[in-house]
């Protein structure tokens, strides 16, 4: 499937890559590393259409969320959007999503690999409530302006005011660029910035406006760095079916207030602690840890790294990975026959 | 376009090599550093390995993946270019000035079967 945005990825000489069936540039020819530092240091621009998004409306669309989703949904009722696992009975994960206020429903913005899995998954949990879950996917595009200048090319953009002085995680209808933009001050580097949710058709017009005011285009390659360095999950590394949110350290987002799917599971973890933990190393040498690699400790191995590789901003090789939940280190990783030297590092690696 | 440099060896594996009495000294190709990106760590097989050719001769991670590099030829590691340790950069900068393995050449013969620049030219060019 191509983005709206294909023409422009393929004229800025983007190395085209699939991505959960989706074409999108790994980089442009700059690279990883300058376009991650460009989100670091200044603004720097994604195509995230790739991303599904789901409708969820009706009188009971409220109750429906606090039984789907794991945190507390108060936000939302305030017009902020909320980050939240959501969980199979089991307390396993079917995905990690944002859900924002929209239009007097709910929109969820799910990963794109598990689009139609979550649109099922909702769907099936729906059956007892008064709502309705439509997958819009197909019709919503969405940009994501980041990095410490965003606020400041947003501000001098028609319209870009009231976008650029959202709190954290605030969102709404703005008029932007003499069209209706859905915005939010959200984003998945670690770091300050913003996303748009616009028709199909607006997209690449806007996509023009943000990159000609001088955002520089990033690929998937550093949004994956970006979100590794901000310790964000990535769902197939430290969130899956057969891992629950509390091992993967987000216990801050289960809130035991709702009757949500899964919470008697997760109540038994987080009473006797969860059978594994999610850890962050940095590698003492220059060995790159990378996704599936054993962790050892004292020889024996005791986890997985659950996601690794180059921190640009840090100047080190960083790894996340999921280890016994006994223990703290010293902890190396196998790299090659070869039991590379690690630090145990509080997470984020990178706070913006 | 990549760059491709006259006098080499070139294999399918985008690696050049370059003969030097009864030595090669092997490396990456400008078409391999552009594909693999940002370089930032580069490995050898320990010295005094001996490789049949096809063997893995070291790794070069780049900030995407790890990637094979291959011995093109059969012979003994005699040494790892020690100024990659710390510069694996030099990779995207100069491929053909870097060398990363030295091999002992045990069957010249083999070289026969290695493209020359305008092949591997036209090889790029066909891809």
């Amino acid at each position: 499937m191509r983005t709206p945005l294909y023409e422009r990825h393929v004229a800025l000489g983007g190395r085209m890559v699939d991505f959960a069936g989706w074409e999108l540039p790994v980089q442009y020819p700059g690279g990883i590393v300058a376009e991650h530092m460009a989100v670091r240091q200044g603004v720097g621009l994604f195509d995230v259409s790739h991303m599904g998004e789901l409708l969820v409306a009706g009188p009971e669309a409220l109750p429906f969320l606090g039984r789907l989703l794991t945190n507390n949904l108060r936000r939302l009722s305030a017009g902020r959007a909320v980050y939240a696992p959501m969980c199979h009975e089991n307390g396993g994960t079917v995905d990690d999503l944002i859900v924002y206020p929209y239009e007097g429903a709910y929109l969820l913005v799910v990963n794109a690999a598990n689009t139609d899995k979550d649109f099922a998954h909702i769907s099936a949990l729906a059956a007892g409530f008064r709502v309705t879950v439509r997958n819009v996917s197909s019709a919503w595009g969405q940009l994501a302006l980041q990095g410490p200048g965003a606020a400041a090319l947003l501000a001098a953009l028609p319209g870009g005011g009231a976008i650029a002085a959202l709190p954290f995680f605030g969102c709404g209808l703005f008029p932007f660029l003499g069209i209706t933009v859905f915005s939010s001050a959200t984003g998945y580097t670690g770091g300050p910035g913003f996303e748009f949710y616009l028709p199909v058709g607006d997209a690449a017009g806007v996509w023009d406006i943000l990159a000609e005011a001088g955002a520089t285009p990033c690929g998937l390659g550093a949004r994956d760095t970006l979100r590794l360095e901000g310790a964000l999950p990535l769902y197939g590394h430290e969130l899956a079916d057969d891992i629950s949110p509390l091992e993967a350290g987000l216990s801050r987002f289960v809130k035991f207030e709702n009757d949500f799917l899964g919470r008697a599971a997760l109540e038994k973890q987080a009473e006797n602690g969860p059978p594994r933990r999610l850890v962050g190393l940095v590698m003492e040498g220059r060995a790159v840890p990378r996704a599936g690699y054993a962790v050892l400790f004292e020889n024996r191995v005791c986890g997985t790294v659950t996601s690794g590789g180059v921190a640009p901003a840090l100047g080190r090789n960083i790894a996340l990975a999921l280890v016994e939940a006994e223990g703290d280190g010293p902890y190396a990783v196998d790299i090659r026959g070869r039991a590379e030297a690690t630090r145990l590092v509080p997470l984020p690696f990178y706070k913006g | 376009m990549a760059d491709v440099k006259a006098g080499l060896y070139y294999s399918s594996e985008h690696e050049w090599l370059r003969a030097d009495d009864d030595a090669v000294y092997l490396g990456i190709t400008d078409f391999a550093q552009s594909s693999l990106g940002d370089i930032v760590f580069v490995d050898g097989e320990p010295v005094g390995s001996q490789l049949s050719a096809g063997d893995v001769a070291g790794v070069i991670e780049s900030v995407k993946a790890a990637s094979d590099l291959y011995a093109p030829v059969s012979g003994v590691v005699l040494a790892i270019n020690g100024r990659l340790a710390e510069t694996p950069e030099l990779l995207n900068e100069e491929p053909y000035a870097c060398w990363i393995v030295k091999l002992t050449l045990s069957n010249p013969a083999e070289l026969d079967g290695l493209m020359d620049a305008k092949a591997y030219a036209a090889f790029c060019e066909g891809l």
